[in-house]
């Protein structure tokens, strides 16, 4: 498989904080790679060096093979790179519709378009069409997405994620907030992303799900990578002695 | 689909009621309650005082005296609508007149060219301290409370330097005699008409364009739309320039209709815009409000006031009940956000406990925006 994106010896410090010290991080198309870790070991500071929201003070990322500068989420966004975060961004007041479009609106043809007016049926049209390629079926179109449920508002974050990554997909834990059967859809929507050929990158503290969707894991300590592993070559006290420092799994890269 | 229809449609998001008629969902809409409450008042002073309330002098007196709030309300909108405020807008349409005035006056002449030329500075005094107020707001992150209440200072006070304190009345005949007290076919008065227009234009603004939709996402989640890539800040700096044009227009309307610079007569113009902003629905918490639902806030007032006068009650009772209803507003958008919140197709008999709870939870995460700590 084909590395798509990769991060290397990337440092990041605030103020006196070293968050990340030289973490080394890649995703191949087509696999989802789980980033775990204790709370500040660095995990979301990594993903949004690498989601372009932020940038690292050393080391570099490399995109299909050419060294790139993230400088800002509309960077990577450029690149086929889509992140759901932890509080999903979205705005709530909005139908889901117009969230997925958010900031990539779909404009009226000439003059209309240049005077700012949107094309609101073509973006019902292919906003209907990306929820349901990932097997979503919304009827409500035209509700705000903060009366909905915390699964469904999660779900449309995925989608609105998923339709515009060609290539990467960071989730910064998807399933926190969610039930049983929720988490169950999401993981399930997770594959679905992957078996379209995008690259994923999953962050969890729930060890059972990273077991369960991994086809690799990535242990971040301290602001360091100290073990990438297949959860078949694993288990669970191993991975969490990795993450604590009670393992030393010696298994980097 | 398949995949999605076996694992219980992850997505499948209630649809709206389905007995939910074209009245209920009326019902629902923005401003919707208000509008009633404007129709009973209207239909309830022409019943008890058909001659002299229900006339057509008396109902065109109530639409001229609106008329200059209602342009003004189209920019506040669009600033509550992003969960900020505007208080400068008094002071500004007062600054904007004062030097409209004084280069008209300077460039001599009754004609149009210096009523254009005196328009043109009117607009553009207004948009700069609205580009000021929004810059100041966006890239310092000072509260907008603040920044307006300075800006309000600000321009009254170089409104009064410039003229002394004295109001100035030289005001072009032609702007007098078209946009001041001239009518359309005898019967429409022209500042109505140029009213109308901007709120329709603010209308299709805020509903229509990417703009608005920037407007509302901006006021709903400032930190979201910034991650998916949307301008924020420059959202902001428009949004609140825009508000300082339509008081720079209304300074223009205001010149043309008083004949003078009313230096001392706009003290509670801006809280009198904000009442009927948020009495027509608009959300102080931001994401929520209409242009249409301004408007008919700010007939409210206007109906209860000429109403009063028109019966012989003293017209103080209108800042009694405005207050009253003031108040009711935000206690029926407090139920509503909560609503928001809480989810669900219905909510019926919320606890107490809850919408305290959800209210909180919207005012911290529209307040300010949390740090994000590193994990």
């Amino acid at each position: 498989m084909s590395i798509v994106l990769e991060a290397r010896g990337v440092s990041k410090r605030y103020g006196h904080v070293e968050a990340l010290c030289g973490a080394n991080f890649n995703v191949a198309a087509g696999e989802v790679v789980s980033l775990i870790g204790d709370n500040g070991a660095g995990k979301s500071t990594l993903i949004r060096i690498m989601a372009g929201t932020e940038r690292p003070d050393e080391g570099e990322l490399i995109f299909d093979g050419q060294p790139v500068e993230l400088d800002s989420p509309s960077a990577s966004h450029k690149l086929g790179i889509e992140t759901v975060y932890q509080d999903l961004a979205l705005a709530s007041h909005l139908d889901p519709v117009r969230n997925i479009f958010l900031g990539r609106e779909i404009m009226r043809p000439g003059i209309l378009g240049r005077l700012g007016f949107m094309d609101n049926d073509a973006m019902k049209r292919d906003g209907r069409k990306a929820l349901a390629s990932l097997g979503a079926t919304v009827r409500n179109f035209s509700g705000p997405v903060g009366a909905m449920s915390g699964g469904q508002r999660q779900a449309i974050a995925v989608c609105r994620a998923a339709a515009w990554a060609k290539k990467v997909i960071f989730l910064d834990e998807p399933t926190a907030a969610l039930g049983v059967v929720q988490t169950a859809n999401v993981l399930d929507l997770i594959r679905r992303v992957r078996d379209l050929g995008v690259a994923v990158v999953f962050i969890s503290h729930s060890m059972p799900h990273v077991m369960e969707i991994s086809d690799r894991i990535t242990v971040l300590r301290r602001g360091a990578t100290v073990a990438t592993i297949k959860p078949a070559e694993t288990n669970m006290q191993q991975l969490v002695g990795a993450m604590t420092g009670a393992v030393e799994t010696g298994a980097e890269q | 689909m398949t995949a999605g229809a076996a694992t219980g449609s992850l997505l499948a998001v209630d649809d709206e009621e389905p007995g939910a008629s074209a009245l209920q969902r009326l019902s629902r809409l923005q401003g919707f309650q208000i509008l009633v409450l404007l129709v009973v008042l209207l239909v309830g002073f022409s019943l008890l005082e058909p001659a002299a309330f229900a006339s057509v002098s008396n109902l065109r007196a109530i639409v001229v005296n609106t008329a200059i709030l209602a342009v003004l309300g189209v920019g506040m909108t669009f600033v509550i609508i992003t969960g900020g405020i505007d208080l400068s807008i008094g002071s500004v349409l007062v600054f904007s007149g004062v030097v409209a005035s004084k280069v008209m006056t300077a460039a001599g002449g009754q004609g149009w060219g210096v009523a254009i030329l005196g328009i043109l500075v009117a607009v553009g005094c207004g948009t700069a301290w609205g580009v000021i107020n929004g810059v100041v707001i966006a890239k310092w992150n000072i509260p907008p409370l603040i920044v307006t209440l300075g800006t309000l200072g600000m321009s009254l006070g170089f409104a009064q330097i410039i003229t002394g304190g004295v109001d100035i009345r030289e005001v072009p005949e032609v702007l007098v005699d078209t946009i001041g007290y001239g009518q359309i076919g005898g019967e429409i008065p022209v500042l109505v008409v140029v009213s109308a227009i901007l709120v329709v234009a603010g209308m299709v603004l805020l509903h229509r364009t990417r703009f608005g939709l920037y407007t509302y996402a901006v006021g709903s989640n400032a930190e979201g739309s910034r991650r998916v890539g949307v301008n924020v800040n420059r959202q902001l700096i428009k949004i609140y320039a825009l508000s300082g044009c339509t008081a720079g227009i209304a300074g223009v309307l205001s010149l043309a209709y008083f004949q003078a610079t009313t230096i001392g007569g706009q003290t509670t113009t801006n809280l009198n815009v904000i009442a009927g902003v948020v009495i027509g629905g608009t959300s102080l918490f931001g994401g929520i409000g209409s242009v249409f639902g301004t408007v008919i806030g700010l007939f409210v007032p206007a109906v209860l006031q000429n109403g009063f006068v028109v019966m012989g009650i003293q017209p103080f009772w209108q800042q009694v009940v405005v207050g009253a209803v003031l108040i009711a507003a935000v206690g029926i958008d407090q139920h509503r956000r909560t609503a928001l919140v809480k989810g669900g197709p219905k909510r019926k008999g919320l606890s107490g406990a809850g919408t305290r709870k959800a209210t909180k939870m919207l005012v911290t995460r529209s307040g300010s925006k949390a740090p994000e700590t590193p994990t």
